[in-house]
């Protein structure tokens, strides 16, 4: 089945003065969508990213430019990644549709080139 | 990050398993499998609430109450953490275990940071888990050996129950005005949020949360110690379970602010009050009586409430409805608390309130009972509002009128002043004499007072029962 990687952006200050009740919630929400992704046989992977640990690479003509970044200027940054597993794209947008992300962030989905 | 750390090893499972791995992978490191956000782990109710009050009471004891702030901040930082990390990863198997692991490396991180404390991050290396490094280096700071912990770091058997027990009594110290005990209470060891409590309140949450800078700023002027009190720990059990008992009216009387975080106040207190009745050093028989007067109203939360959301009376309850497990577990206490030499008010009480439990109906309760448990109470304490109930019980065994003539002795009571309860009480009692005209009367007095939601639809509902066409 075709692959979509779905990168999950969301502002770093998204849980600022969240209680524990309420972020337990989120959590609890989240789980629960994967748990439904991997039971209908959809989820494929999952990590999180490491918070400001970037390196952003540039070749200029002979050398090589290492960059520390990307920082969180933009706002949103990629925080983490879902592989999921569809039919096409609509179905794939419809899994993410019900991802408890989208209240907390922006998702992007790509479909993985199949060769 | 060390490869000793959650995260640290999250990072190294990430790197290693780009592709789900084969189901015959263990866990790493506790945590799930990599990949599949597959939690072993199971996420009770208030978990993360819990969890927190018992890292912060953990984390202030090692390194001072004067860093009680400290330990609320990277108990957040840990909570957050779990939020970016539960949602990819699952829950992990031991999930109270990792977030005080990671509340205790950024404790330590900014330790580190901080040279003044650094002898502190000593005192925290020199915990159990990281004996090893503390027998060396009792002073020195914190290195990343020190971040390694016992696989169990948070047995609760181990000192986690005595830690919330300690910060229960420093919350509650009698130093403290009533209010700021209950703040901080719900706060530290409680976990709730200043949101939390200004709704519980109806207070601004600048308002809250200035009461707790200045609770805090008082805990540290007066070097208040991390430690279950040597003396005078008979007034600090009674402060702690005058603020416990504050909590749960908050939450039971439902005068006003938001439902939800209210019946959260009643679990809170009964949590809290659970705690200091299991711990051997504030196994008092008071403090059987008060959990088991607690448990015993919490039992009736069930059917307080009708399917429009009104206010259901006692008389009216469905008794079907009550929690009989709380009731078997208000009765363990019950007894419990009978060991005592002297009965207490919260004796008294919890006596009242079995009797309501173990009576069939309303009618058919030992109201004769009741009378003489309000009228021990009346003398070990009056109170205005105990004049008022037993005026309820009075009436039930004399008749109404009986009643009525017992409220004219609290009717201009300024402490009774915009308590709704007095004029709806009378209503009721004129209504039982067939007085429909002052008893609409009183209950349009009751209306004009504050009251929540539930009871206003009642109030309403009985003034209508008492106009001539209805």
């Amino acid at each position: 089945m075709p692959k979509f990687l779905m990168l999950a952006r969301s502002d770093a200050r998204a849980w600022e003065g969240l209680s524990a009740e309420e972020g337990q919630r989120i959590v609890k929400q989240y789980v629960e969508w994967s748990g439904r992704m991997r039971a209908a046989g959809r989820l494929a992977g999952s990590n999180k990213l490491k918070d400001g640990d970037g390196r952003v690479l540039a070749g200029h003509g002979s050398g090589v430019e290492v960059k520390d970044g990307p920082y969180s200027e933009t706002k949103e940054v990629v925080g983490g990644y879902w592989l999921l597993e569809a039919a096409d794209f609509d179905e794939a947008v419809t899994l993410a549709k019900d991802s408890p992300h989208l209240r907390f962030g922006t998702l992007e989905i790509r479909a993985i080139e199949e060769m | 990050m060390e490869p000793g750390t959650p995260r640290g090893r999250a990072a190294a499972a990430a790197a290693a398993a780009d592709e789900p791995p084969a189901p015959a992978t263990p866990p790493i490191g506790g945590v799930a499998g990599a990949g599949g956000a597959g939690g072993v782990g199971e996420l009770v109710d208030h978990l993360f609430r819990h969890s927190a009050g018992q890292m912060v009471a953990t984390l202030t004891r090692m390194l001072g109450p004067q860093n009680l702030s400290l330990a609320e901040e990277v108990v957040q930082d840990a909570l957050v953490r779990a939020i970016e990390t539960w949602p990819h990863r699952g829950v992990p198997e031991n999930p109270r275990g990792w977030l005080m692991q990671v509340a205790r490396n950024r404790a330590l991180d900014c330790l580190r940071r901080d040279a003044s404390r650094a002898r502190k991050a000593g005192r925290l290396a020199a915990e159990p888990g990281n004996a090893p490094a503390a027998a060396m280096a009792p002073l020195a700071p914190a290195t990343p050996m020190t971040l390694m912990i016992s696989a169990n770091p948070l047995d609760p058997a181990a000192s986690g129950a005595d830690d919330t027990l300690v910060m229960i009594l420093m919350c509650c110290h009698p130093a403290l005005a009533r209010e700021a005990q209950v703040a901080l209470t719900l706060k530290t060891v409680g976990g709730f949020s200043v949101d939390e409590i200004a709704r519980a309140f109806l207070l601004r949450p600048a308002a809250v949360a200035q009461r707790l800078v200045r609770a805090k700023r008082l805990l540290r002027e007066r070097r208040i110690a991390f430690e279950l009190p040597a003396r005078g720990l008979g007034a600090r059990i009674g402060s702690a379970l005058e603020t416990l008992y504050l909590m749960f009216n908050e939450g039971y009387a439902a005068t006003a602010g938001d439902d939800l975080v209210r019946s959260d106040l009643c679990g809170e207190a009964v949590r809290l009050a659970t705690i200091l009745a299991e711990h051997p050093a504030t196994s008092l028989p008071e403090v059987h009586a008060l959990l088991a007067l607690m448990l015993f109203q919490a039992s009736r939360l069930p059917a307080r409430c009708d399917a429009e959301g009104a206010l259901v009376l006692l008389a009216d309850q469905d008794r079907r409805r009550w929690d009989r497990a709380l009731i078997g577990r208000a009765l363990g206490h019950l007894e419990r608390c009978a060991a005592g030499k002297r009965a207490t008010a919260y004796h008294l009480e919890a006596g009242i309130a079995a009797c309501h439990a173990m009576a069939p109906s309303y009618a058919a309760t030992d109201w004769a009972q009741i009378l003489a448990l309000y009228d021990d109470r009346l003398a070990l304490a009056p109170s205005p509002v105990v004049v008022l109930n037993r005026a309820v019980a009075l009436s039930m065994v004399q008749g109404p009128r009986a009643g009525i003539a017992a409220l004219a002795e609290v009717a201009d009571d300024p402490r009774l002043r915009g308590y709704y309860l007095l004029p709806a009480t009378l209503a009721d009692l004129w209504l039982r004499c067939g007085d429909r005209q002052t008893a609409a009367a009183h209950y349009r007095r009751a209306l004009e007072l504050p009251c929540s939601e539930p009871e206003r639809r009642f109030l309403l509902r009985r003034l209508a029962g008492c106009e001539p066409c209805s």
